[in-house]
């Protein structure tokens, strides 16, 4: 059943290039890490795919790269303005995993977070583009971080661990290679985000998977 | 007013006011919105399977929305053997919209989907922008399909002909029970910073409020020369864009890119309508089909009467902004 509610905004923080929306949560549930929401982005057409970066009692926070028109428009919220949420949408991370890994792109560490606190905080492996960027890891418990050229690919350890990634998608298609049973979370541009629309899905291993129904966390590239 | 409506459908209880345009909703995932809609339209089916366009599939513009799905299907026989079941199941009249790459392909797929119970009307989308267009002409597709089936069958043209009247008469001469105006058109959107296409296929089919003034000249201009029902689509968001397409001379309205951001749209729309149409003088929405072409007869509200019951001293109501804070 699909749930959407206008929450109202509590708080807009910058962590370096980032802005952290943190909502009153309302009648939205968390969820379970690295499913989707939709937040309304004001001004715009469509709603702006994000998933839940933070999950205080009674909040929920959201990491924002302010990258094009509806995203800024999101950052510049400000406390009091409402916006309409709808979600959890989709798969999240499967969370009966042995040796968790956390490994986190760019905006896309934007999961770890609440995934660290519902795993315990297991170690996590980061990387920016820029020491600017990297202020981000700040919300990443236990991580290692590392900043471009250094990818994190490059420092992937050889052990067998249980790898829960989101980042860029050349970053993950290298995952799926080093690590074929790894959780990863996928993106692409989203008009509904409830397996309307048909404009999410994406053609992995010859089979088309809608990143809002069937995804976004795909395992080893397909669930 | 309500034979207008009932036409080519069959006798209904209620008119059917609300539906959505196709390819924009997949009943199966989000049963609750096809629920609240009075009549559900498939995605279109083609006779055979169709993956869809490669990524990006969509870029949102400031004045509307531009989508390359390309028709992704799973085609007819799937279709039937599959979803129709299911789709029979949710209990909300079932509109299949067909497509095909010429007219047997059409007249084919009509023909399987004929004694199917589950099927109360069929769209031919003869308009994609998305797809190579089909071979032959609107006309000689829906006769074709008129052929092999007795089902209300609507033409979904798209407004970007010569004369969208002539095509218009020349599908109601072959046969057609109903127009769904309008399709998509054809735009493009680059990137800001690189130039290139956002678009996979570069190309993609422009929907959303950019839209509303094309389909309500298309609704407008087919209710002058053909008494076919009307399905009126194109930027629909408000009450008062459904309502304008009614006085445009559409029977029913269908959403389309409103649905993405607001899943409760159809129930809210709806509402909208109701006190939009109130707010004019009108008993119904119903009644204020055909409003815009002047004929006064048979309406609770004449044109007089709607220039006094409209609220002239608040001068914030009616205007966008008022409908969207009462949302």
């Amino acid at each position: 059943m699909l749930r959407r509610a206008a929450l109202s905004v509590l708080g807009v923080e910058p962590v370096g290039p980032y802005t952290l929306l943190r909502l009153r949560r309302g009648a939205i549930r968390p969820g379970v890490p690295g499913q989707l929401f939709m937040l309304e982005a004001p001004g715009r057409l469509l709603p702006r795919p994000m998933s839940l970066c933070l999950a205080p009692p009674g909040e929920l926070g959201f990491l924002i790269d302010p990258i094009g028109p509806g995203t800024r428009a999101l950052a510049c919220l400000e406390p009091g303005d409402e916006l309409g949420v709808l979600g959890p949408l989709g798969h999240g991370f499967r969370l009966d995993v042995e040796r968790p890994l956390l490994v986190g792109g760019g905006i896309g560490i934007a999961p770890l977070p609440y995934l660290s606190e519902r795993l315990g905080h297991p170690p996590a492996l980061v990387g920016f583009r820029s020491e600017w960027h990297a202020e981000a890891a700040a919300l990443v418990p236990r991580a290692e971080v590392v900043v471009e050229p250094t990818l994190v690919t490059e420092r992937l350890p050889e052990e067998p661990w249980d790898v829960l990634a989101c980042g860029p998608e050349p970053m993950l298609r290298a995952l799926r290679r080093l690590a074929p049973s790894a959780q990863l979370a996928w993106e692409a541009p989203m008009a509904c985000g409830y397996g309307a629309c048909y404009s999410c899905a994406v053609e992995l291993d010859g089979e088309w998977q809608r990143l809002c129904v069937e995804g976004p966390v795909l395992s080893g590239g397909l669930r | 007013m309500a034979e207008t409506l009932r036409r080519g459908a069959g006798p209904e209880r209620r008119p059917p006011l609300i539906l959505n345009a196709s390819g924009c909703l997949d009943a199966l995932t989000a049963p609750a919105v096809a629920r609240s809609l009075d009549a559900f339209v498939t995605k279109t089916v083609t006779p055979l399977p169709r993956g869809g366009n490669p990524p990006v599939r969509i870029a949102e513009t400031d004045v509307g929305l531009l989508n390359s799905i390309g028709l992704a299907n799973l085609g007819i026989d799937a279709f039937l053997e599959r979803q129709l079941p299911r789709l029979g199941e949710l209990g909300v009249p079932l509109w299949v919209s067909v497509g095909g790459f010429a007219a047997d392909g059409y007249a084919a797929s009509c023909a399987r989907l004929e004694g199917r119970p589950e099927v109360e009307a069929l769209e031919l989308n003869l308009s994609c922008p998305n797809v190579d267009g089909a071979a032959g002409t609107a006309a000689e597709i829906v006769l074709a399909c008129r052929r092999v089936t007795a089902k209300p069958l609507y033409a979904k043209l798209s407004a970007a002909t010569w004369d969208l009247g002539e095509t218009a008469r020349a599908v109601e001469a072959a046969g057609a029970d109903g127009l769904s105006l309008v399709n998509t058109l054809r735009g493009l959107a680059l990137d800001e910073r690189t130039l290139q296409p956002r678009l996979g296929t570069a190309l993609g089919g422009l929907s959303g409020p950019a839209l509303r003034p094309v389909a309500l000249a298309a609704v407008y201009a087919c209710a002058r020369v053909t008494t076919l029902p009307i399905v009126g689509m194109g930027g629909v968001a408000r009450g008062r864009d459904a309502l304008a397409l009614l006085a445009a001379g559409a029977s029913r309205v269908a959403l389309g890119t409103v649905l993405f951001g607001d899943p409760q749209a159809p129930a809210r729309i709806r509402a909208e309508l109701a006190e939009e149409a109130a707010l004019l003088g009108f008993r119904t929405p119903a009644e204020a089909v055909g409003a815009a072409h002047g004929r006064e007869d048979g309406r609770s509200a004449t044109l007089d009467q709607r220039l006094r019951s409209f609220p002239q001293n608040t001068c914030k109501l009616g205007t966008n902004e008022a409908v969207d804070r009462r949302s």
